[in-house]
């Protein structure tokens, strides 16, 4: 049985993106927008919902305008800490601002082939067998849905997805893919089982759901109706804005902060006006689109920028984050990717975002690489180790053992040295062999990976769930799949 | 004279200034300029000067996108004029164009839109949410060249196909060229449901629709 997976904890790095005065202004800005040009929230129910508590509705636009107080009174009913359960306990993740966790990257809809090495079509098999992987991996929290199960139906495909996690992992399931009333109602009830009840499962959430905004400020119907019922069941649920300068927000970082953020926290206040306490999270992805496509860029000073920043918003307001990070642009596992998934994982987790999101991914959330899954775990270990900062105390200055090494000794045969010698790191797949041996072989990173990620795979067991558990998510699904 | 307003003209497209390029086109139509000579001679080049400095790195994005704008505005009050003559613009193609139904994403769908009109063609944007059906009405009443079809979502994206097969069931087919788009779609998907075009950005959909109806 695995222990806790991974995490950035007790950091000694630190880093300020704003001053507070600014933190101010972002938020005075933010309550502005929502009072004065308001947040799109097409769902009957989330309008019946602010109309009682003293919003503006306009039924015909589905425009919502709140006064800041509203705001504000709401969100302090938000739960500052919880868990994120897993199926094993010893697997729970505390969302308490002294830990980062990371999580497998999604929704993709194609993978390279971990045999063939060719891009095909995502399916339900490739679900499985990414969340068996990422079971064994230490440095993997907690799954998203990694990739579309696109050869099951479009109705009930989430609900494929989650049961084919929880059947191949025991960490805990978030997922991104279910944004229905009618799949999120299935899918509670499948974390009931899972959790043992819908009492437990308000305990012991073993399931957690993210929806993503509609920018600039709008919301789908869907995500919405369905982030209510997941609040109602006390399932941990966050709303991901993903504004991107040029196209859907402001050219300027700020201005996208402040767009972003209305969409997060007037949807999150909602869930607190209709059910108070219910556990809500920050997640947010903001980019700026690339100046010659207007796409969705992947990596970039200003994701990094962001990465850091938002953290000091989600904690502003006392409610964990979920971060984007990784998710780079890069077409393959090169240099783009290393200098992307670093640089914007350093900046959100040096700032403790509860959740990062996540591992695997290339051409910006689209193409699963196990290479690069497993390149991104040791990217989140060597800043994991950085953000742990340099101890000083008596054992680690190692006085005793400078005077006794002395000038022109070593430090190989001290007692001390191998007391130590582990805290140092080893790379699995960093290359410092002789240059010799690289000439001879020419294999490398993306190599290692790969076959670490085929050795995984083909002998890694996870604790297999109850197959009674097992039909009856089955059961469920298939009368979802009637309904 | 008439070579100063038209530089003036292009300059409001490059600046990418809507007021002023309306109050240029209205100027023209006052000082009795033909609209064609307008448009041609005045607006148009405005248009390739911004495309080729984006071809060579030198604009970007929201610069096409505002100089289409512009243009809009100059041809809003030109068309009028043009039509009372009898003459008309040339059009590159009439294209339909939304995001499918139960998918509510608004933004690539909408530069393509800009990217279209801003390079001549005649576009008719049905919004976001659109039914299948609704694609195939509305190709069939503006005798549409292309169809483009818009999805976010794998599980919408599935729907782009049903309007290929509604365009095939009304006849449309044979005469209606479709491009699909959105960060789900690939290449083999636009293949496998037997799209004719397919772009993964709004740049390289200009281009495409370009090809479709041959210019």
């Amino acid at each position: 049985m695995p222990g806790q997976p991974k995490s950035v904890t007790n950091p000694r790095l630190k880093l300020q993106v704003f001053s507070p005065e600014e933190v101010q202004r972002i938020h005075t800005a933010t309550l502005d927008v929502i009072e004065s040009v308001g947040v799109r929230f097409p769902s009957k129910r989330a309008l019946d919902i602010w109309e009682a508590h003293g919003a503006v509705v306009d039924r015909e636009t589905k425009v919502v305008k709140v006064k800041g107080h509203i705001i504000e009174d709401a969100l302090k009913s938000c739960p500052p800490v919880y868990s994120l359960a897993a199926r094993d306990p010893q697997q729970d993740l505390p969302l308490d601002g002294n830990h980062v966790w990371v999580g497998t990257d999604g929704c993709g809809v194609e993978v390279i082939d971990l045999y063939t090495g060719q891009r095909r079509v995502s399916c339900l098999q490739d679900v499985i067998e990414i969340a068996r992987v990422a079971d064994a991996l230490d440095e993997v929290g907690f799954h998203w849905v990694p990739v579309s199960a696109q050869d099951k139906p479009a109705k009930t495909r989430g609900l494929y997805e989650i049961k084919a996690i929880w059947e191949n992992s025991t960490k805990h399931v978030q997922t991104e893919s279910i944004y229905n009333e009618h799949e999120a109602r299935a899918a509670i009830e499948m974390a009931a089982v899972i959790a043992g009840g819908r009492e437990a499962l308000r305990k012991r959430p073993v399931l957690s759901l993210m929806q993503c905004t509609a920018p600039p400020l709008g919301h789908d119907g869907g995500s919405l109706d369905a982030a209510l019922l997941a609040a109602e069941a006390g399932i941990p649920t966050g709303f991901m804005t993903m504004t991107a300068c040029l196209t859907t927000a402001p050219a300027t970082l700020a201005g996208n902060l402040v767009v972003g953020n209305a969409e997060v926290i007037a949807a999150t206040a909602l869930l607190q006006l209709a059910f108070p306490g219910a556990p809500v999270f920050y997640a947010a992805a903001q980019t700026a689109s690339d100046l010659r496509s207007g796409a969705y860029t992947g990596g970039g000073p200003e994701d990094f920028l962001f990465g850091a920043a938002t953290n000091i918003l989600a904690d502003y307001y006392n409610i964990p984050l979920s971060m984007g990070s990784f998710a780079t642009g890069a077409k393959e596992p090169n240099w783009q990717a290393g200098v992307d998934n670093s640089l914007s994982t350093f900046m959100a987790s040096v700032v403790m975002s509860d959740m990062l999101l996540g591992v695997g991914f290339l051409h910006g959330s689209r193409i699963w690489s196990y290479a690069e899954m497993l390149m991104d775990c040791e990217i989140f270990e060597i800043i994991r180790r950085v953000i742990g900062g340099i101890e000083v105390n008596e054992d680690t200055l190692a006085l005793d053992v400078i005077k006794a090494v002395g000038p022109g000794g070593n430090f190989l045969t001290q007692k001390h040295t191998r007391q130590h010698m582990r805290e140092i790191f080893v790379p699995q797949f960093m290359d410092r062999r002789p240059y010799n041996i690289w000439e001879e072989k020419r294999d490398g990173a993306v190599d290692w990976a790969t076959a670490k990620a085929r050795q995984i795979l083909e002998t890694h067991q996870p604790v297999p769930l109850d197959p009674g558990l097992s039909a009856e998510l089955a059961r469920i699904i298939a009368l979802a799949e009637e309904e | 004279m008439s070579q100063e307003l038209f530089d003036s003209m292009k300059q409001s497209i490059v600046d990418g200034d809507p007021d002023l390029a309306a109050e240029l086109a209205r100027k023209a139509i006052a000082q009795g300029v033909n609209p064609l000579e307008a448009l041609n001679q005045g607006f148009v080049p405005g248009v390739n000067y911004v495309g080729e400095q984006f071809s060579a790195g030198e604009m970007f994005l929201p610069d096409l996108v505002i100089a289409g704008e512009a243009m809009k505005a100059a041809v809003a009050v030109l068309e009028p004029e043009l039509a009372k003559s009898g003459g008309h613009r040339e059009v590159l193609g009439k294209v339909v164009m939304g995001t499918i139904e139960g998918d509510i994403h608004e933004i690539g769908k909408t530069l393509v839109v800009t990217m279209l009109s801003a390079t001549g063609f005649q576009v008719y944007d049905l919004g976001v949410d659109v039914p299948v059906m609704k694609f195939v009405e509305k190709a069939r009443e503006v005798d549409a060249d292309i169809v483009g079809i818009s999805a976010l979502l794998t599980t919408t994206m599935v729907k782009q196909k049903d309007v290929i097969e509604a365009l095939e069931d009304s006849g449309l087919r044979p005469r209606v060229k479709v491009m699909v788009g959105g960060a789900p779609v690939t290449q083999s998907w636009a293949k496998e449901i037997g799209a004719d075009g397919y772009s993964e950005d709004a740049v390289g959909a200009v281009a495409i629709a370009k090809q479709l109806v041959g210019s």
